[in-house]
């Protein structure tokens, strides 16, 4: 207990604290855009249900940012307390994308957010509707830049290393548009829209279980649904792709992820097992054979490398990756079945009577978070011992602070988000459980009330009551 | 012409941060003010609501100020963080304490509400006494072996660091009552008023306390402000202080509403001058000046492109903001 290093403090609480965040910019993103297709419908049909649903979801999405942007700011100063020899030597190529996405997202998001939430009173609908739309624009933004600077991480180019051991950016554009990048930024713009939208069908199906008439819900859920029959496959061929683009620059980071120790031609799908790293291992393997081959490869023959022909001092760890890619791929596979069964039923004319469907859809509302945090699990662990993959290891990026200072900080943070976090998603849930359509009695008869919104609202409307 | 790259971005960036210590300074003010102001009333709405929707975007400003470090002075961002560690955590720490209150007071019930407000000053109070730490530890230097920090873990701990940061909670008091001076009207306008007197003649104290100690922390400072070319700020700026004093306190005075708040933001800008002088050329003093730290020339250069770009749309739409919800605030100001 007490041997731990400030190393391995470092990575815990870099651990931490980014899958605490993911979650929120996971679901602000794909929320975001939502609000701005509802707001957008409701303008162009004008009808309230729409702008109900906006309504309902806006405050939720409030919460959540709220967390988002207070979790994301410890992220930017993390790179400085914990990895300081990193930040001296990427600084160069990464702190001009982060500058980028604080540059033409943060400033955006949070400059129009205001308008969006407090704004309706003050402002135009049009301009309202910008407002909305910037936001949603500028969560995509920052997509881009993090992804970017995420995927250099993991496919380093387009720099050069200068005498003082920094990389030196040589060509901007390769270092954007690294080799990796477009298949991560897909894959994880698709995860948050998928993400919002099992949220999104999960709260829908619980008023439409209380309610089936509800007209903001079965908008929702509709919508929601489409998401998930649509989506989910495109989501699993940008996977799939991502998949081969990491066996191309990261091999042993497939390797982990398949379980395969020895390599192979024409290597079996391995479906479960328990990769021991220390007996170099695949323990209780059950396996499909050839699968694995024709999947990566997408030849039968196909050649995987195994972990063996790594350096035992470059290979990450395969127990973590292997499961908790198993996890997203599962997760994947609910979405896909109530994508599906949404399908059925809608072209049978019984989307919003099928309880069971219902039923599922809210089971199903935590999936997106589960495989966002697993696959980014996978892809983070997957590249290690390297922070900068083949270019700066793990071990030699860290700051020269002692163990006591960042376990003291640790502490803090777990305990403050577990706190403060807890409370928002409490407060998030119980907000979600409020119905959706719940005023319309007077609110869809006067059109000035519903463009001046909620109102003004005596301190008792939010005792909660 | 060859352009000092460095130098440019060192100006960018300490514009970053006087534009983050000038709005965000504001709002956490009127956090650190929340407990001496009654729940009863609705006070703490009003105040609450003065902010909310455009404190996101004056934390911002934090995010670029460290943000473009990292990416123009990489180095002095690698040796400042791990030299300020425990101040920087409970400034984050802090801020978030005071970030989810915006929305989770609304949130919670009447009973509870209580609790958001607590967490809203606590951390308002944290995160600016953290910052005013910072800037005390970063004033007394910062000891820099071979790219990297050599000092221990409570160098940044001095009765300096401490003076600086109660005394950046007074200033950002006056601030924060200031705004709320400008912002509305009655009884809080009154108690708002007496929160500005109180915090400007203190702040005052603390600006000449601070003063005063600091040409004697380094004999390059005391060289600095006394000998050569810049000892002609070094009476310019007090000379300047002094009016922007007596605008604040006959602004107060004659119950006006917009000149105190003006008045305060010109004693900050004058005391980030005088820290200017004191830091200049280095970027973190006593060792590492602005060109060592800097980044190499391509990066400088690929990111003050976006910034001349970006930067004045970010003002436009941020001074637009401004302009929505100017005016008085009332309780029912929010969309709760």
């Amino acid at each position: 207990m007490f041997d731990i290093s400030a190393i391995d403090l470092a990575r815990m609480q870099f651990a931490f604290t980014v899958s605490f965040h993911i979650i929120f910019p996971a679901f602000s993103i794909g929320l975001a855009s939502y609000l701005a297709v509802l707001e957008g419908l409701w303008l162009w049909k004008k009808d309230v249900t729409y702008l109900n649903a906006f309504n309902f979801w806006k405050t939720i999405f409030a919460v959540g940012f709220g967390m988002g942007v207070v979790s994301g700011i410890v992220m930017a100063y993390q790179f400085g307390t914990n990895w300081a020899v990193f930040s001296d030597k990427a600084g160069p190529v990464i702190g001009p994308l982060m500058g980028y996405e604080v540059l033409s997202a943060f400033f955006l998001e949070a400059g129009f957010l205001g308008v969006m939430l407090f704004g309706q009173k003050k402002v135009g609908p049009k301009l309202h509707y910008f407002a909305t739309l910037m936001v949603a624009v500028g969560t995509l933004f920052s997509a881009f830049w993090i992804l970017s600077v995420n995927s250099w991480m993991q496919t380093p180019a387009g720099y050069v290393m200068n005498d003082a051991g920094q990389f030196v950016p040589d060509d901007w554009i390769e270092v954007i548009f690294n080799p990796s990048f477009p298949y991560r930024f897909v894959h994880m713009v698709l995860a948050a829209y998928l993400t919002t939208a099992f949220v999104v069908g999960a709260v829908a199906a619980y008023h439409l279980l209380k309610n089936n008439t509800d007209k903001a819900a079965r908008v929702m859920f509709s919508m929601a649904m489409w998401m998930a029959a649509l989506v989910t496959p495109i989501q699993m061929v940008a996977g799939d792709q991502q998949g081969l683009n990491t066996l191309k620059h990261q091999p042993a980071k497939i390797a982990a992820i398949e379980g395969h120790y020895e390599d192979y031609r024409g290597a079996p799908l391995v479906l479960f097992g328990i990769p021991d790293d220390e007996k170099e291992e695949l323990l209780y393997p059950i396996e499909i054979p050839k699968l694995g081959s024709l999947l990566l490869t997408h030849s039968w023959e196909g050649e995987l490398r195994g972990l063996k022909s790594f350096p035992k001092e470059d290979r990450p760890n395969s127990f973590i990756v292997f499961w908790t890619f198993r996890v997203m791929v599962a997760m994947g596979m609910v979405m896909l079945i109530v994508g599906i069964w949404s399908l059925v039923r809608r072209v049978q004319g019984r989307l919003y009577d099928d309880r069971w469907l219902a039923r599922a859809a809210i089971v199903a509302g935590p999936t997106g978070f589960i495989a966002v945090l697993c696959g980014w699990v996978t892809t983070e662990v997957g590249r290690q011992p390297w922070t900068v993959y083949g270019a700066l290891r793990t071990a030699e990026s860290v700051s020269p602070i002692n163990a006591a200072e960042v376990a003291t900080s640790l502490l803090a943070f777990i305990v403050v988000y577990f706190v403060l976090f807890g409370m928002g998603v409490f407060y998030m849930l119980r907000l979600m459980s409020k119905t959706p359509d719940g005023d319309t009695d007077h609110e869809t008869s006067s059109l000035k009330r519903a463009s001046g919104l909620t109102g003004a609202p005596s301190t008792l409307d939010h005792s909660g009551h | 012409m060859e352009f000092d790259l460095p130098l440019i971005w060192a100006a960018i960036i300490a514009f970053a941060i006087l534009a983050y210590v000038a709005l965000d300074g504001f709002d956490l003010g009127v956090g650190i003010m929340f407990p001496f102001v009654s729940e009863k009333t609705d006070h703490r709405d009003m105040m609450m609501n003065s902010v909310a929707p455009i404190w996101d975007g004056n934390e911002t400003w934090l995010v670029l100020g460290g943000g473009g470090l990292f990416a123009v002075f990489p180095l002095a961002y690698a040796v400042v963080m791990p030299a300020l560690y425990a101040p920087i955590i409970a400034m984050l720490l802090g801020l978030i304490f005071r970030g989810v209150a915006f929305e989770f007071r609304w949130r919670a019930s009447q009973k509870n509400r209580i609790w958001w407000d607590r967490s809203f000053a606590f951390g308002s109070i944290l995160a600016t006494f953290a910052q005013g730490v910072c800037l005390g530890a970063l004033i007394q230097g910062i000891h820099v072996v071979d790219r990297s920090y050599a000092g221990g873990s409570f160098d940044w701990l001095s009765p300096f660091s401490l003076l600086t940061g109660f005394a950046l909670i007074v200033g950002y008091v006056l601030l924060g009552s200031t705004w709320l001076v400008m912002k509305t009207e009655g009884d809080l306008q009154t108690i708002a008023r007496k929160f500005a007197q109180r915090s400007g003649v203190l702040i005052l104290v603390l600006i000449g306390a601070v003063s005063f100690a600091t040409p004697f922390l380094h004999p390059d400072y005391f060289t600095r402000w006394f000998e050569g070319p810049s000892l002609i700020f070094s009476v310019l700026v007090p000379f300047f202080l002094a009016i922007c004093a007596g605008i604040l306190f006959i602004g107060l005075r004659r119950k006006q509403e917009i000149r105190p708040f003006l008045a305060a933001h010109g004693i900050f800008i004058l005391c980030y001058i005088g820290i200017g002088i004191t830091f200049y050329p280095y970027m973190v003093p006593p060792s590492l000046t602005i060109w060592a730290a800097a980044a190499p020339e391509k990066s400088l250069l690929f990111l003050l492109v976006g910034t001349l770009v970006l930067v004045p749309m970010i003002l436009a739409y941020t001074i637009h903001a401004y302009w929505v919800f100017r005016g008085k605030v009332d309780t029912s100001g929010g969309y709760h």
